[in-house]
């Protein structure tokens, strides 16, 4: 709807005049409905909003030290980004954009992840092979775990049971029990695991691995592998197919995964685990997001500073946005 | 009562079961232990060239045992104990004497950090036959060619994947025309082979050669020599072999013509370099200088992927046996990680870790190579170096 009222307004400049009035006017409308988009740019400093329905960047706002993880509450009130050079996971209120507190994350925080309740932060510390439990009510530290060298990717399952964290150099994928924050069981995956994604039902746990190329789906209750998914892309070498971020959607119909540097969305069909399409994006696409309604995908592209849209109704990239230099990390606000 | 004791009973067995399935699965027992040999000798400062690079004694160790500690952790959830025991031969003493006496017995996988000439003696050894080497400190495209041994394998890049790395780049900036400028050492003139095949391969021109001959002092070297030295005709870049490091600093900025220096000075072509923060490198500078206090060296680079790729290969096949280990290193499965972006492995025809090639000015990261635009129907990794019909190497032998 929205998009036909802009093409009205930019392509009949003698009628925009009449109804200027009126064409603005729906274009407001049509905001208050749209999600915002937070993109973190590593190199900036700097957090930019975008608004994904125009896809214009709407503002950039400094942020702290080297940011890159991000994640919104359940609310929708803060976002928790990590400041990696700061040493601290702040947080943000997600309207004003001014600091309300920070996390005593450890150093260096990268990827971290927030329970279904919103009440629970799991941070992986990657120099020192620790993932650190904070409880968010009085902002301390419940527990430190000790995990495989290099965590990265980490990720709580819907349902609330499980945190699993990746560990790059270790290349394996730790279960943690929720209950006892304890590991309860590892599962050997292909080398440098990078991003993990469960989905929606809690039932799968699918787990990139940059280096060998590959995507593996792991069975929750066996906790091991039942599908290794390989990427062919024409004209790219194999070295070059580094499987970064990955999301499911809610019905468990298709999931999305960014190959890095071939600048490919992989469209995967997720229950015959057929990879469907590629999608061209921007450079070193990296983590991935969906809008509320699911209806568009959201990517990084770290290298060319932009980020994608994707619709995925048609299945095809509708815009590039230029955010700032190295965008890392996405959250989305309805 | 019974009631009571059946639930008791219950109870006990599920600990039991507890304890079973959770607690020994959870960090398994170490059973399995991979013992790792670490071979080197004492080495002899060389003299000061410049009070701003400390001579370091140890190069290697200590990437060896940050692997070590890798391995471990994997191996506390695997139940794979990795052991690396250091036999550091004295600088008067006898390297096979310690290989035969000390080492043979209990050590299959031997990482060695010697020179050039010392790597075949000791892998031709009867004794040496079962063994498999990590090779950590040598550069020499023959011991990747003609003198290769099939139980040795070399994890830094050689003299030709520095210098096609380096040529890569020349023929990107359109710097044809080289300057090659030679230093009085074996290993300087080994250099400058590998980069006249360079320049024959990416079709450059080296318009003037020349040996350095004079004085290595930077007092008097600075600005007469230098100046004087370089004047030959037009050229593009200059490109020095001085491997020891004698004379190639006092090159740049005092020669006639403004033109940039590469080769072993200036833009230089490594496995490993502290201005490299990609791909995760950070954290394992981070992690070295933790533990060290000082940068990571080639070597100890190299020292780190040799104990990584026995680690990885000990989990992968869940054995301690050599044979085994071998074998997956250097089959297409096996991918390791060396935070340079892309998964490395090893050429099957010469036992040479492939791998990208960093170049890198004292305090910037220029580029990596294989440079964009290089192709290879199978890896742009290997357009560095010997490929496979070039090799000479018979592995079978």
């Amino acid at each position: 709807m929205r998009k036909s009222v802009l093409w009205w307004c930019s392509f009949k400049p003698s009628l925009k005049y009449l109804g200027a009035g009126a064409c603005l006017s729906l274009i407001w409308v049509a905001n208050i409905h749209a999600d915002t988009v937070f993109v973190t740019l590593e190199k900036d400093n700097a957090l930019a909003v975008v608004d994904p329905g125009t896809g214009k960047l709407i503002k950039t706002v400094d942020i702290g030290q080297r940011p890159r993880g991000i994640v919104i509450s359940p609310d929708n009130k803060y976002l928790y980004i990590a400041a990696s050079d700061d040493n601290t996971i702040k947080i943000i209120d997600a309207e004003t954009f001014k600091e309300v507190g920070r996390l005593p994350s450890g150093d260096d925080p990268e990827t971290f992840a927030l329970n279904p309740s919103g009440d629970r932060l799991y941070v992986s510390n990657e120099d020192d092979s620790l993932v650190t439990v904070i409880n968010l009510a009085d902002k301390k530290v419940l527990k430190q775990i000790k995990v495989g060298v290099e965590p990265e990717g980490i990720a709580v399952s819907p349902d609330n049971q499980w945190v699993v964290s990746a560990s790059e150099t270790t290349n394996m994928v730790h279960w943690i029990d929720v209950k006892t924050n304890a590991i309860v069981d590892n599962t050997l995956v292909d080398p440098r695991p990078r991003a993990l994604g469960f989905t929606a039902d809690s039932r799968q746990l699918w787990v990139t691995s940059e280096m060998a190329g590959t995507l593996m789906v792991l069975d929750v209750k066996t906790r091991q592998p039942i599908k290794t998914i390989k990427f062919d892309v024409q004209g790219v070498s194999a070295d070059k197919i580094q499987p970064v971020g990955v999301v499911i959607d809610k019905d468990n119909k298709r999931a999305y995964v960014a190959l890095g540097p071939t600048n490919r969305v992989a469209v995967i069909n997720a229950q015959s685990f057929e990879v469907e399409k590629y999608l061209l994006v921007g450079q070193r696409v990296w983590n991935l997001a969906f809008s509320p309604d699911q209806k568009r995908l959201y990517t990084t592209n770290g290298t060319s500073n932009d980020m994608s849209i994707i619709d995925l109704d048609t299945q095809t990239v509708t815009k590039s946005v230029g955010v700032g230099t190295y965008p890392w990390g996405v959250a989305v606000k309805p | 009562m019974r009631a009571i004791n059946l639930s008791f009973q219950v109870a006990i067995s599920f600990l039991f079961i507890f304890q079973l399935l959770g607690v020994n699965f959870v960090y398994a027992d170490a059973k399995q232990v991979i013992n790792i040999a670490y071979l080197s000798q004492e080495q002899k400062a060389p003299p000061a060239l410049s009070n701003l690079d400390a001579f370091i004694k140890d190069k290697g160790i200590p990437g060896a045992e940050l692997a070590i500690d890798d391995n471990n952790t994997t191996g506390q959830f695997t139940g794979q104990q990795f052991v690396l025991k250091k036999f550091i031969v004295p600088l008067e003493g006898n390297v096979l004497d310690t290989f035969n006496k000390e080492l043979v017995e209990h050590y299959s996988a031997v990482v060695v950090n010697l020179p050039a000439l010392q790597i075949n003696i000791l892998g031709d050894l009867p004794s040496a036959k079962q063994k498999l080497f990590f090779d950590v400190g040598t550069v020499d495209d023959a011991l990747r060619n003609e003198q290769c041994r099939v139980n040795i394998l070399h994890l830094l890049p050689d003299r030709a994947m520095r210098a096609d790395a380096l040529a890569q780049y020349m023929m990107k900036k359109r710097w044809n025309k080289w300057f090659l400028v030679i230093g009085a050492t074996q290993e300087d003139r080994l250099f400058a082979e590998a980069i006249k095949r360079s320049a024959k391969r990416f079709g450059m021109k080296i318009v003037q050669e020349k040996n350095w001959e004079h004085t290595y002092d930077a007092r008097r070297t600075e600005q007469s020599d230098v100046a004087v030295f370089t004047q030959v005709d037009d050229y593009d870049v200059l490109v020095v072999a001085d491997e020891q490091g004698q004379f190639g600093e006092y090159l740049e900025y005092r020669t006639w013509n403004a033109r940039p220096v590469i080769g072993t000075q200036g833009l230089i072509a490594a496995a490993w370099h502290r201005t490299h923060e990609q791909w995760g490198a950070v954290q394992i500078q981070n992690r070295f200088k933790e533990k060290t206090g000082r940068w990571m060296e080639e070597q100890d680079y190299a020292a780190y992927l040799a104990v990584r790729a026995l680690g990885e290969a000990a989990t992968r096949t869940k054995s301690n046996d050599i044979a085994r280990l071998k074998d997956y290193i250097l089959s297409t499965g096996f991918a390791l990680q060396g935070y340079k972006g892309v998964p490395l492995s090893f050429r099957s025809w010469n036992g040479q870790l492939r791998q990208p090639v960093l170049l890198a000015a004292p305090r910037s990261l220029i580029v990596v190579a294989p440079i964009e635009g290089f192709l290879h129907p199978k890896t742009e990794l290997d357009t560095l170096g010997y490929d496979q019909p070039e090799s000479t190497c018979k592995w079978s032998q």
